[in-house]
């Protein structure tokens, strides 16, 4: 049924190169934005991205960098009113997301519609990644990767107990800022993959779905990246097979792991 | 000179008054309970003390050093906040919750000691959410102590806790305060648990209504009197000798 020989096509291997990279870190930063009850977060970036996009295209600015460039300022504008006004972190998100969504929806219809090229960033090209693509892949998950793996303690810290963790020295609000960035500039290298509109999924879903095995940190954590990469992997193999959108069915198949898993460990105490 | 130095602290909270003029100095070696009815404003000074709070007038040293200057002090500081605020499904083990306080300079070594002091060692590998509330408090005791304190503030670190909890988590911070030479400070609404275990006691009702010997304190009825009783929640329990 399942020919191997569909791996020696190009496009399949930068797919499942890029997608494995981005299905590391995607958990990486998706289990502290779980655990800081910020899970939409990565959504409200995400349409911020949307209107970055929409500004690029607009001026005629490559929209990746305009992009980036919106997504980061704005996080870190709302992150600055949220550490002054401590008004809850679901309300900057749904500030985020209209900001985003009314400036690209805005800018969207100033420039006569949606164009190729802001489809497949809403909803992904994962079997169009370019080795250019890749390399900007690759570059923001050794910054993420190490960032994280120096600070992670810290991160931890801070999403336990905000209060303790700034008594014991740890410089939370700078450390909340850099997080955002890396925020940021995952979902701004990632959205090619499974677009703007999903990209939040493969953040939070699979650290969701490795919570509801109650083990530690670092085994949760595991656990998360093992459900990110098997379900970006199966995700692409599939579409391929049955002419599915990739996107999709990545987070389908992340998404039914989470269902799977809930079931099972329902099951799993009612037998104990 | 005094560890802990409280001169003149005032907060107000949208207008309302929470501390009024409060003043009180902390010497090395106290056990002092702080005792005040809910709405006193204990929380509020222990976050004033701790630096989580910066809008308040009046001064506030930590060995001497001012603590809106000299921002490194609370390193020195181990602070176990109120049992509600923390997340029971929080994804922790133990031994990884305790060495969050590590540092490059101190092993995981310190870590295990600590276990052990605290009688936690071979529940390292469970999850915080697994243990019971008393175990849960002598965790965050051992957070607080990885990076060795002065001092070790406690708020309400007993509530929801049973009476055999209660009694083996005060001789605990017995211990260490007799042992370890921690000085420890903590809020309680228990007078008996303050009569048994403290040597200095506060009352606090967003005044401070008495600063001193817990013998002094207990022994005048007059300082009872000071504030309301029907306001203040008193728990008399019968604590293990």
């Amino acid at each position: 049924m399942f020919e191997l020989d569909f791996f020696s096509y190009g496009f399949i291997q930068r797919a499942l190169l890029s997608g494995l990279i981005v299905a590391v870190t995607c958990p990486l930063i998706g289990i502290f934005l779980v655990l800081k009850r910020q899970s939409l977060f990565g959504d409200a970036i995400s349409h911020m991205a949307f209107g970055g996009i929409a500004i690029g295209t607009f001026l005629n600015i490559y929209p990746i960098w305009t992009a980036m460039g919106f997504s980061i300022a704005a996080a870190l504008a709302i992150a600055k009113i949220r550490h002054s006004t401590k008004l809850p972190s679901d309300s900057m998100v749904a500030v985020m997301l209209s900001l985003g969504l009314g400036v690209g929806v805005t800018l969207v219809s100033l420039s006569d519609g949606f164009s190729v090229d802001l489809f497949s960033f809403l909803f992904g090209s994962i079997l169009l990644v370019s080795y250019q693509d890749i390399f900007q892949i690759v570059f923001v998950a050794i910054i993420v990767v190490s960032i994280i793996m120096v600070y992670y303690k810290k991160f931890i810290y801070i999403a336990f107990d905000e209060d303790q963790a700034k008594i014991s020295g740890i410089q939370v609000e700078k450390l909340n800022y850099l997080f955002t960035v890396l925020v940021a500039i995952t979902i701004i290298v990632s959205m090619k993959l499974v677009g703007i509109l999903l990209i939040s999924s493969l953040i939070v879903i699979p650290n969701i779905t490795a919570l509801l095995f109650n083990k530690g940190f670092k085994k949760t954590l595991l656990f998360s990246i093992i459900l990110s990469t098997s379900s970006v992997f199966a995700g692409i193999v599939l579409s391929y097979y049955y002419n599915l959108a990739p996107s999709g069915m990545i987070v389908l198949l992340s998404t039914s792991g989470f269902i799977i898993a809930f079931l099972v460990r329902n099951l799993y105490y009612q037998i104990r | 000179m005094p560890l802990v130095s409280v001169q003149s602290i005032s907060y107000n909270y949208n207008s309302e008054v929470v501390l009024e003029n409060v003043s009180f100095n902390v010497e090395e070696g106290d056990f002092l309970g702080i005792i005040g009815p809910n709405g006193a404003g204990k929380t509020t000074l222990f976050q004033c003390i701790l630096g989580l709070l910066n809008t308040y007038s009046g001064r506030i040293t930590i060995l001497n050093e001012d603590i809106k200057i000299n921002k490194k002090i609370f390193t020195k500081i181990g602070y176990i906040p109120q049992k509600k605020s923390i997340d029971q499904k929080f994804p922790l083990t133990v031994e990884e919750l305790v060495s969050l306080s590590l540092t490059r300079k101190t092993s995981m070594n310190i870590v295990y000691d600590i276990l052990k002091q605290v009688g936690l060692y071979n529940m390292k590998n469970k999850l915080i959410g697994q243990l019971s509330g008393g175990q849960q408090q002598r965790v965050l005791i051992a957070k607080a102590l990885v990076n060795n304190p002065i001092i070790l503030m406690l708020d309400e670190p007993t509530n929801e806790l049973d009476q055999k909890s209660q009694d083996d988590f005060y001789f605990l911070l017995k211990d260490l305060n007799e042992k370890n030479k921690i000085t420890i400070m903590w809020t309680s609404h228990d007078m008996n648990a303050v009569n048994k275990y403290a040597n200095k006691v506060s009352c606090i009702n967003k005044r401070m209504f008495f600063h001193g010997d817990k013998e002094e304190f207990f022994s005048n009825e007059d300082h009872l009197k000071n504030y309301s009783e029907s306001s203040m929640q008193i728990h008399f329990h019968t604590h293990v000798i």
